[in-house]
């Protein structure tokens, strides 16, 4: 097995989700089976092949830096689970 | 009216719209009970019957007024992954509880803006994860299709765009979108016996779309045949500045493309979808399909994708990834689901910890395993590599052949339940799908047959980049020999 319990704290913890210890050894259990399968990929030679990041039928284009839409602050707060005077708002971070 | 209103085709409903047969509201009123009528099927998460029958009325004054747009009174319903401005939108997930978009997608903008009813929102397998619906927060989109024999055993509607495909197939409305990330919409049409298109990455604006794997990411019509297909797919489609992405093309008259022709075109029969333990009755349905096209002019053509069996381990690395970093959003902060915590992360953690469901979760974390330092060029590197080569694949084969065809699934639908131990297992009903989804290319499934146990098989033709129209051409004359008629039993 490449991918241990300890493992799976720390992507979990890099993922931001919280994983209970005891649901651990069966996470690291699912994820390595997932692991080991992909692996095949280790039978193809793939020396000197570009990776492929989008299927590039085109190149991106650019636009202008301007401001296009704005003056929505009300409406995109609506949906914060807390807001207060236009802001989103979290739990302390500095103490 | 026998048949009733609800079982017209998008084309049929538009015409009688024209004819005033019916009314734009008496249309809709019939899908509005028809929606109520299969809640058992959970296919719904959020009816809008209120803003459906307003929409029908001014889609019957510009019908009177002699304005009527492309789709004018016709009611449809939206996959609940697209952004509705004011509508609930959930993407299947808790995480998003409450959430209600200041905006409206592309997609959904572009079919308003043509005179389409929304009937509401539909359940899907969360964020577009699964195959199966059973992935959903709001509970498993049941079939309406049951297995010959009078057994009671539900099955699954196919996923992830699992309510589409229940409510077009069941007569609750004429067409649905959808989104196919890796078969999203081809193996759920396959399974409920409609067609399902995945056009071309960039021929639809991802513009308000909940983000899955934005390399891969299409919408696309579900349908109850080709010619609607088209249609829709005329509406859906176009250049979008909001998306980088979307291509900065002219949209064809895509029902034009529907001559009936073939003849000359060529098929490629790849031999490597003759995959290990492919159930014979599925064999039998593509040996029938190469013989359809065969007798309607088209010459077969065997081809060769060597990398196919490669495809489905490279999705499940490039898609995870995408996944995890714009999964990185739903933090507690801006939208949806927040639970307490001590300080900022640990809120991040327990939110997301109560947000998401498993198969996510378990994405989500191959995700950021295969992104993270010491595994990046193993794992991600690597799969970016391959999918380079299934690229090329395709590009080689589309120097000899026109269009290619495959079956759509290695099986028909299985009952609520079954798989739900070995996600392996069930990653598995997209081996058909991937390759086109990796290359980016337009794909259809068309419903072909039964299987023996009487539930819906489909056929699936994939094109050239852009070029939907030799798809639906050669999808329109498998349609017409297939000669589909089945229906669901609810």
């Amino acid at each position: 097995m490449t991918l241990d319990k300890a493992t799976v704290a720390r992507i979990a913890t890099l993922a931001r989700i919280k994983v209970p210890e005891d649901e651990r050894e069966a996470l690291a259990r699912e994820l390595d089976a997932i692991l080991g399968w992909v692996e095949q990929l280790n039978e193809i030679d793939t020396a000197d092949v570009p990776p492929m990041a989008s299927v590039g039928h085109m190149t991106l284009p650019l636009r202008d830096d301007v401001v296009t839409e704005g003056d929505r602050a009300d409406d995109i707060l609506k949906n914060a689970p807390a807001a207060a005077r236009g802001f989103f708002t979290v739990p302390k971070v500095v103490e | 009216m026998s048949g009733g209103l609800t079982d017209l085709t998008l084309a049929a409903a538009r015409q009688g719209l024209k004819r005033r047969e019916f009314s734009a509201v008496e249309l809709t009123e019939a899908h509005i009970s028809a929606v109520e009528r299969v809640r058992p099927l959970n296919a719904f998460v959020t009816e809008t019957p209120e803003s459906a029958l307003a929409a029908a009325r001014e889609s019957d004054a510009r019908l009177a007024r002699g304005e009527a747009r492309p789709l004018e009174g016709l009611p449809i319903a939206i996959k609940d992954l697209f952004c509705t401005e004011g509508i609930r939108t959930t993407a299947g997930s808790r995480i998003l509880d409450g959430f209600k978009p200041p905006y409206e997608s592309t997609v959904t903008a572009n079919l308003w803006a043509a005179g389409a009813v929304g009937l509401g929102k539909l359940n899907m397998d969360e964020f577009a994860m699964g195959s199966s619906n059973i992935t959903s927060h709001f509970g498993p989109v049941v079939s309406p299709w049951q297995a010959k024999g009078g057994s009671n055993r539900q099955f699954v509607p196919g996923g992830s765009s699992g309510g589409s495909a229940a409510v077009v197939s069941a007569r609750v409305a004429l067409a649905a979108t959808g989104t196919d990330t890796g078969g999203s919409i081809r193996q759920p049409a396959s399974f409920c016996g409609i067609v399902g298109f995945k056009p071309t990455y960039g021929r639809c604006s991802r513009w308000g779309i909940v983000a899955f794997a934005s390399s891969l990411d299409q919408a696309g019509p579900m349908t109850r045949n080709v010619a609607d297909a088209a249609a829709m797919l005329g509406v859906m489609a176009g250049h979008d500045p909001k998306d980088s992405t979307s291509a900065p093309l002219p949209v064809p008259d895509f029902e034009a493309a529907l001559t009936g022709d073939v003849r000359g075109l060529r098929v490629g029969i790849p031999r490597e979808y003759r995959v290990d333990n492919m159930p014979p009755e599925i064999d039998r349905l593509w040996e029938l399909g190469i013989e359809w096209l065969r007798d309607a002019g088209a010459e077969p053509v065997e081809i060769s994708l060597p990398l196919t069996r490669y495809a489905l381990p490279t999705y499940y690395i490039i898609a995870p990834a995408e996944a995890s970093a714009n999964l990185a959003r739903y933090d507690g902060v801006r939208f949806g689901l927040r639970v307490p915590g001590a300080t900022l992360d640990e809120m991040y953690e327990n939110t997301r910890a109560a947000g998401f469901g498993a198969e996510v979760k378990r994405r989500v974390l191959i995700g950021t395993y295969v992104l993270s330092a010491g595994y990046y060029d193993a794992y991600y590197i690597k799969a970016q590599r391959v999918r380079t080569l299934i690229a090329r694949d395709f590009d080689r084969a589309f120097e000899r052949v026109d269009v290619i065809l495959t079956p759509t699934t290695p099986s028909a639908a299985f009952a609520i339940g079954e798989k739900l131990d070995d996600p392996l297992a069930m990653y598995l009903n997209d081996v058909f799908t991937v390759p086109a989804s990796l290359a980016g290319l337009p794909a259809i499934s068309v419903p072909a047959g039964l299987s023996e146990d009487g539930l819906p098989l489909g056929l699936h033709l994939i094109g050239r980049a852009f070029d939907e129209e030799t798809v639906l051409r050669a999808a329109g004359v498998l349609e017409t020999a297939a000669a589909f008629t089945a229906r669901p039993s609810l």
